[in-house]
């Protein structure tokens, strides 16, 4: 066996006589034993990693929860001009709004209090980038959950005093417009996000899906 | 009888060779010495050690007709209430005691920031203080949820919420916490989990910790003397001390009989609490579809959510209220480090200190109140006022509540140390 170099003060671990003499304290480790111990350790915290990642893996949603995110059709035929009707998609709110005439034209005159007015952060789909944030301008399809912390806002369309109507969040009191924009100064950073929809014929809408085709 | 007293001592001396059951009785009770001089104040810490046994046993109990599934969840907790013997004063006990830990727990820092207990040489015992206050935090909000009512569903939503505005990796974390995309199932499970099993034992073993350092160190008292530095010279005991046992369990039964007699009114007389300790919307099944019209957390959280409310979006994302939300906790673990007084009592420091502890008493509070009220309660600025113009009433207050808040801790370290304090005795007073 080799000496190490540095192995020259205390003789530790000298087994002379067969009996073992300790080191002392404070003494030098030898260089040979000072790798061992810091390869041991090494080896070990590599494997309590390796064992920990299956239960941090545990946490994220499980396969079943990821494959329950299929798509809803709604009838919209039924929602009277100026109503909103509540769908439920993947567990959350989504709403679809009929807005009457009156309702898009305040869209243009809150511009300037708002936030986002060009709808320029990806809350929504391209094809729902613009004015009205929408397919047909009438019909204002929304994920009704709030980008600040997550409650479901409450609809306020009828005009109030100083206000054109539109939503309000019950917990932190941001405050949308008619097309789910936020206005500026609010908790909440963003627009309401539109969902991916698309009209399978007239008066059907389905949530979740914006596939070309079928 | 000399027989029985003998057998005794022979069944002690035989654990005594095996376990050090005499020397440990000694250290922790008939020779810890305490100051003489404790008041009011300290009843607190006991009775926090006592509501942690009551919180342990009602939630085992609990659990033996609690079912953690989102489909029956409710049910089972209406089942308690209902159905089973006693079912209703176990659970009012346990969602009561919740509250009660955390009134005698804010009560407990009360007292470590009147008489400077934080101070050195118990920096540790602090520090462990503050790890199980932010323990007990995370296992009331994990409890809440257990209900499955709409306050449970919603406050998780939000608080969960708060972890995804975390830059980069925030919407990531959320659904991990989550365990989903939205608060569910897999959610409640694993938040009972952490309730009933992960978190008692950390928090056991914090108080553990707590009374180690406590009793490695001594016991503060109104006075912030040292009572160590006094010692008879026969003896070698402190001079201003007194034993914990007798004296100090036989004055904390005292407390623990008159809080009791608070504790079982509230629990037969308003265990609700007005919607403070358990809310109305509590009593609704969760509807993942229809916040309730408002929505606040439990009272004793807050004071925190109103600075998360008070803090305007920034850049686009909300994270700077979450952050000062949680930098209104994390700062309680620099307060040792942040007080350069040169006595550590209310009773010895001068007019600033004290002021500057009575601002930040009633911003704590005040903040409380308008974490539980609507964001409208006090109405709007005046349009005409420049820049507040037109701003909710309680918005401005709380903001500069927030700051007065922080001010208490960041300006500590200049004004502690400018204050005219009074000389401190040399002996208990």
């Amino acid at each position: 066996m080799s000496k190490s170099p540095s192995m020259t003060a205390p003789v530790v671990g000298n087994t002379s006589g067969g009996s073992f003499t300790p080191a002392a304290p404070g003494a030098e480790m030898p260089q040979r034993r000072k790798l061992l111990l810091a390869a041991t350790s090494a080896v070990g915290a590599a494997g309590a990693a390796a064992a920990a990642a299956p239960f941090l893996a545990s946490w994220f949603p499980s396969e079943r929860a990821k494959a329950a995110g299929a798509p809803v059709d709604v009838d919209v035929s039924a929602i009277e001009p100026g109503m909103l009707l509540r769908a439920e998609w993947r567990g959350q709110p989504v709403w679809v709004v009929r807005r009457t005439p009156e309702m898009l034209a305040t869209l243009d005159a809150v511009k300037p209090k708002l936030a986002d007015p060009e709808s320029k952060a990806p809350q929504q789909p391209d094809y729902a980038a613009n004015a009205t944030r929408s397919i047909k301008p009438e019909m204002l399809v929304l994920l009704g959950i709030c980008t600040h912390l997550g409650c479901s806002p409450t609809d306020r369309l009828a005009p109030a005093e100083g206000w054109a109507g539109g939503f309000y969040c019950p917990c932190h009191g941001s405050v949308f417009d008619l097309a789910g924009r936020v206005f500026a100064g609010m908790p909440a950073p963003t627009n309401l996000v539109v969902p991916p929809y698309k009209y399978l014929n007239d008066t059907r809408l389905r949530i979740g899906d914006d596939s070309k085709g079928a | 009888m000399s027989r029985i007293v003998a057998a005794g001592q022979g069944l002690v001396d035989w654990v005594d060779e095996r376990f050090p059951l005499v020397s440990t009785w000694k250290y922790h009770m008939s020779e810890y010495y305490a100051p003489k001089n404790f008041n009011f104040w300290y009843y607190f810490g006991s009775l926090a050690m006592i509501v942690l046994v009551l919180q342990i046993v009602t939630g085992i109990f609990l659990t033996m007709n609690y079912k953690p599934d989102a489909l029956t969840a409710f049910g089972s907790v209406e089942y308690i209430m209902r159905d089973v013997s006693g079912g209703w004063f176990i659970r009012y006990m346990h969602s009561t005691g919740a509250s009660m830990f955390f009134v005698v727990v804010y009560l407990h820092m009360m007292r470590a920031l009147l008489y400077g207990s934080y101070r050195k040489p118990r920096e540790l015992l602090w520090i462990f203080g503050c790890m199980i206050y932010l323990a007990l935090m995370a296992e009331a909000f994990m409890g809440y949820l257990l209900p499955w009512g709409q306050m449970s569903y919603w406050g998780a939503q939000v608080i969960v919420n708060l972890f995804s505005s975390v830059p980069f990796i925030g919407p990531e974390l959320s659904v991990w916490i989550r365990g989903d995309f939205l608060v569910s199932d897999a959610t409640l499970n694993r938040f009972f989990a952490l309730h009933v099993i992960a978190l008692p034992l950390v928090l056991v073993g914090l108080v553990f910790l707590h009374l180690v350092a406590l009793h490695e160190v001594g016991s503060n008292n109104p006075d912030g003397i040292e009572i160590k530095k006094n010692k008879d010279p026969v003896t070698g005991k402190p001079v201003d001390g007194i034993p914990f046992f007798p004296y100090y369990i036989v004055k904390d039964l005292i407390g623990i009989v008159v809080f009791f007699m608070v504790f079982f009114a509230i629990l037969f007389f308003g265990p609700e609490m007005g919607g403070y300790f358990l809310e109305y919307n509590n009593f609704l099944p969760a509807d993942p579809l229809q916040t309730p019209a408002h929505i606040a957390p439990v009272w004793y959280f807050t004071p925190f959510y109103a600075m998360l409310r008070a803090v305007p979006a920034m850049f686009g994302s909300q994270f700077a209220g979450v952050a000062v939300m949680g930098a209104g906790v994390i700062i309680l673990f620099f307060l040792p480090w942040l007080d350069r007084s040169p006595v550590k009592s209310i009773r010895y420091k001068g007019p600033i200190f004290r002021s500057a502890l009575a601002i930040f008493v009633v911003s704590f509070l005040v903040l409380g109140y308008l974490g539980v009220a609507t964001t409208d309660v006090w109405g709007k600025m005046p349009e005409i006022l420049p820049i507040i113009g037109g701003i909710e009433v309680a918005t401005i207050v709380s903001r500069v509540l927030t700051i007065a808040y922080f001010a208490f801790f960041l300006a500590m370290p200049w004004y502690s140390r400018i204050d005219k304090c009074k000389p401190e005795p040399e002996r208990l007073t």
